[in-house]
């Protein structure tokens, strides 16, 4: 099953390469991987979905991560309340007759057209990666010439922030 | 104007914390190494580390010149493995740094603190293919607990000492610097003052009460306990402690091949090495017990044979200094963070006494008397394990035995009986051929008052065999005795019991005069066929000062038993005792 890793690094040069390479090693199977800056300086922040089979494997990806030197924190936010976004670039074929239907297909997913040519549109949509499912899904018809998904990023809910961050670092002390 | 700090080191000498004036990149590491009182440095010396190599002459730490790279981090690793000590190497960029590469990747698997700096290309020239440029930091990523590139000459006195805390704190491991050359050729402020503070790495040391007091309760409940003690005592210096509590609680222990010496070979309650070439008493004491404590071993594959009939029956505890290492390859009900020294203690502190396990250490002592290790003598034959017992009867025991990989290996650390912590150097989880010879070279320049015995298999020997120029040059005493049974006794021994004696690529059909080769380097050697030659040749010269080299041909189809074959569970081995 896909699980979601929120990862806190020195944003060091090669910290992504230990972080893949890591999991090239121990056989960790990864979904997706996003990388970036947080609020403070000389720090990034990774969400990495991987494909873990148990409680046990799930375990050893969080300790092995956390043996990296650069790697400051590991929180398995799975099961956490969070919110998890992810980005989609379709361009898809459209004659100008299905233009607008295309344009009240996407209206729901809030998604919108932001580069128009003669025969095709590129769409923009923010959403849960189900969301982003559901709307390549519904766009296939239409032709789908290019698609780009930044993968996942994600971010716990507010009110739980505190609660589980606190409850993570026992779940590292305590073993 | 700077303030100048200042430090007394292990010598006396005070040293400059912080230098008044700027100094290049190559005279800040000397100037650092000196910092951590370094006494030796292995190293190869290249056009990328030239500027290191002048900062160094005539600076007064001992280099140590062998003659291939790899010879530099194995004598490293085994100066590190008998002294505790971090073990420094030097190597320059591109081939350099490679032929470090089958050392670091042995290091990481065995646990043993290595600071390795590479030379590299300039930064002007980084990625570029560069003469001798190689991504060293990429490829050794796997095989380095970490490691760094210094693209900033005032990143540099931290650097080490970041390198040097994390390689010899926690669970020891290799650390690699890689230093562009003009870093070491460019000037800036030279700064030791400043502690090491790396907020990804706070290893857990002293262990969780609560689960030491579980650990204990485990214990007094238990019917069939037994200890299993890996390196993880040896590297905490607890083998006081262990005994300490397998005399509290009369639980008997096994080691792990990399544990042997924690608990005297001799102790009543040691079953001998569990796993593949354990012995019975070991392997079946694993199998039947209801509570197995791991006192610092991974749970090597090795040791545990089929996981899905390794201790079945037991409650697991897992004393290990890495978290990761818990649970990695077997369910662990009582997991223990922290060194093995701290947790031994705190154990000690609750008052365990002797465990209601009599008729269990009964019937183990009675597998220990009737399925000893065994061979069968033949009189007019030097048989390999006749020759480490007597290997161990001259040196009384007390030598520090450094190994090659293969069956020698395994005949040493079944029949020399470490009695002490620290005597016994071998390769155990990457199982590096050609270890032998450079290791022993370290752990003799590491323990100058030791007697060291290299030994060494025909095969392995000749792997690293151009290290004998150094045992002249040093003046190392080193004892070179070579198993040799003209082959690649490990590989021939597989091939016959599991692919028809289809003896494919594993007989040494020629090879060169092991004393005309002795010779040649300036060492004197002798050659023997029988035991009362060895007897003779080995009780003279474990007494000479200098070094010497035995070739001892052995019966050459000897196999090493018993043996529990890949795939099986430690309960079905072969080659017991009849
Ligand atoms: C570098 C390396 N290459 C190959 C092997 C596989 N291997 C394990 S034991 C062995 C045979 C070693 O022969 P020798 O050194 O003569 O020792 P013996 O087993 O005969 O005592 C081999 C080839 C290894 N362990 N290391
Ligand atoms: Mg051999």
């Amino acid at each position: 099953m896909n699980r979601v890793f929120a990862v806190t690094v020195n944003n060091h040069s090669g910290v992504l390469n230990r972080i893949t390479g890591l999991f090239l090693r121990r056989g960790f199977n990864i979904q997706s991987i996003t990388v970036g800056a947080t609020e403070t300086d000389g720090i990034s922040r990774m969400t990495i979905v991987l494909n873990v089979d148990d409680e046990r494997d799930t375990e050893q990806v969080v300790k092995q991560l956390h043996k990296q030197i650069d790697v400051l924190k590991v929180q398995d936010i799975t099961e956490a309340p969070i919110v998890a976004r992810e980005l989609v670039l379709i361009r898809v074929n459209s004659p100008l007759t299905t233009r607008s239907e295309l344009t009240t297909l996407i209206g729901p997913f809030r998604a919108s057209i932001i580069d128009v040519s003669r025969d095709s549109v590129t769409i923009q949509a923010v959403g849960s990666p189900e969301k982003v499912e559901a709307l390549i899904f519904l766009l296939q018809p239409y032709g789908i010439k290019e698609l780009a998904r930044t993968g996942v990023t994600a971010v716990l809910r507010a009110n739980d922030a505190a609660e589980l961050s606190r409850s993570s670092r026992n779940y590292v002390l305590s073993i | 104007m700077t303030t100048v700090l200042q430090r007394e080191g292990q010598d006396g000498v005070t040293k400059n914390l912080v230098h008044p004036k700027p100094i290049s990149g190559a005279q800040m590491l000397v100037e650092a190494l000196r910092q951590e009182n370094v006494e030796y440095i292995f190293g190869y010396p290249g056009g990328a580390v030239l500027p290191i190599y002048d900062a160094l002459y005539e600076c007064g730490i001992r280099h140590i010149l062998p003659r291939h790279e790899q010879g530099a981090i194995h004598a490293a690793e085994g100066y590190a493995r008998v002294t505790g000590r971090t073990g420094v190497v030097i190597g320059t960029s591109g081939p350099g740094a490679t032929n470090l590469v089958t050392g670091l990747a042995d290091a990481m698997m065995d646990s043993l603190p290595l600071v390795v700096i590479t030379g590299q290309v300039g930064t002007q020239v980084l990625g570029t293919d560069a003469f001798q440029e190689a991504s060293i930091v990429g490829i050794t990523m796997p095989v380095t607990k970490h490691n760094y590139q210094v693209r900033n000459v005032a990143d540099l006195p931290q650097v080490i000492k970041e390198a040097f805390h994390i390689a010899n704190s926690g669970r020891p491991g290799p650390v690699l610097i890689d230093i562009p050359k003009d870093i070491t050729q460019t000037e800036g402020l030279f700064d030791y003052s400043q502690p090491v503070k790396i907020p990804g790495y706070q290893p857990t040391v002293v262990p969780n009460r609560l689960q030491i007091r579980k650990v204990a309760s485990a214990i007094r409940a238990a019917k069939r306990p037994v200890i299993l003690a890996g390196a993880g005592v040896l590297h905490a210096k607890a083998n006081e402690e262990l005994l300490r509590l397998v005399n509290q609680t009369q639980i008997p222990l096994a080691h792990t091949l990399l544990g042997l010496g924690g608990l005297p070979g001799s102790h009543p309650l040691f079953l001998g090495m569990a796993g593949m070439h354990g012995t019975v008493a070991a392997n079946t004491a694993l199998y039947e017990a209801d509570l197995l404590i791991n006192i610092g071993a991974r749970f090597d594959d090795r040791v545990t044979g089929n996981l899905a009939h390794f201790a079945k029956q037991a409650i697991v505890v897992h004393i290990d200094i890495d978290p990761a290492e818990i649970g990695k390859n077997v369910p662990t009900d009582i997991p223990v963070v922290g060194d093995a020294g701290e947790a031994l203690r705190m154990l000690l502190a609750e008052n365990l006494v002797v465990t209601e396990a009599a008729d269990w250490r009964e019937s183990l002592d009675k597998l220990k008397q009737d399925y000893p290790l065994w061979y069968v003598d033949t009189p007019d034959e030097l048989k390999p394990q006749k020759l480490i017992e007597l290997i161990s009867e001259v040196t009384k025991g007390e030598a520090i035995v450094v190994t090659d990989v293969g069956q020698h290996q395994m005949w040493a650390a079944q029949f020399y009986g470490f009695d002490r912590p620290h005597r016994f150097v071998t390769s155990g989880g990457l199982g590096t051929m050609g270890f032998g010879l450079p290791a022993a070279i370290g752990a003799q320049l590491g323990r100058m008052d030791s007697t060291v015995i290299a030994l060494l298999g025909d095969g392995g020997f000749q792997m690293t065999l151009q290290e004998l120029a150094l045992l002249v040059e040093y003046r190392l005493p080193v004892k070179v005795v070579i198993v040799n049974n003209g082959s690649l006794g490990m590989v021939r021994q597989w091939q016959e019991l599991f692919f028809g004696k289809r003896y494919s690529e594993s007989l040494l059909r020629s090879g060169p005069d092991f004393i005309k080769l002795a010779e040649a380097y300036g060492i004197r050697g002798h050659r023997v066929h029988s035991y009362e030659e060895a007897k003779d040749v080995l009780s003279r010269e474990v007494q000479y000062d200098g070094p010497v080299l035995i070739d001892c041909r052995v019966t050459p189809e000897e196999n090493v038993y018993p043996m529990v074959p890949t795939g099986k569970g430690l309960h079905e081995m072969v080659g017991v005792k009849p």
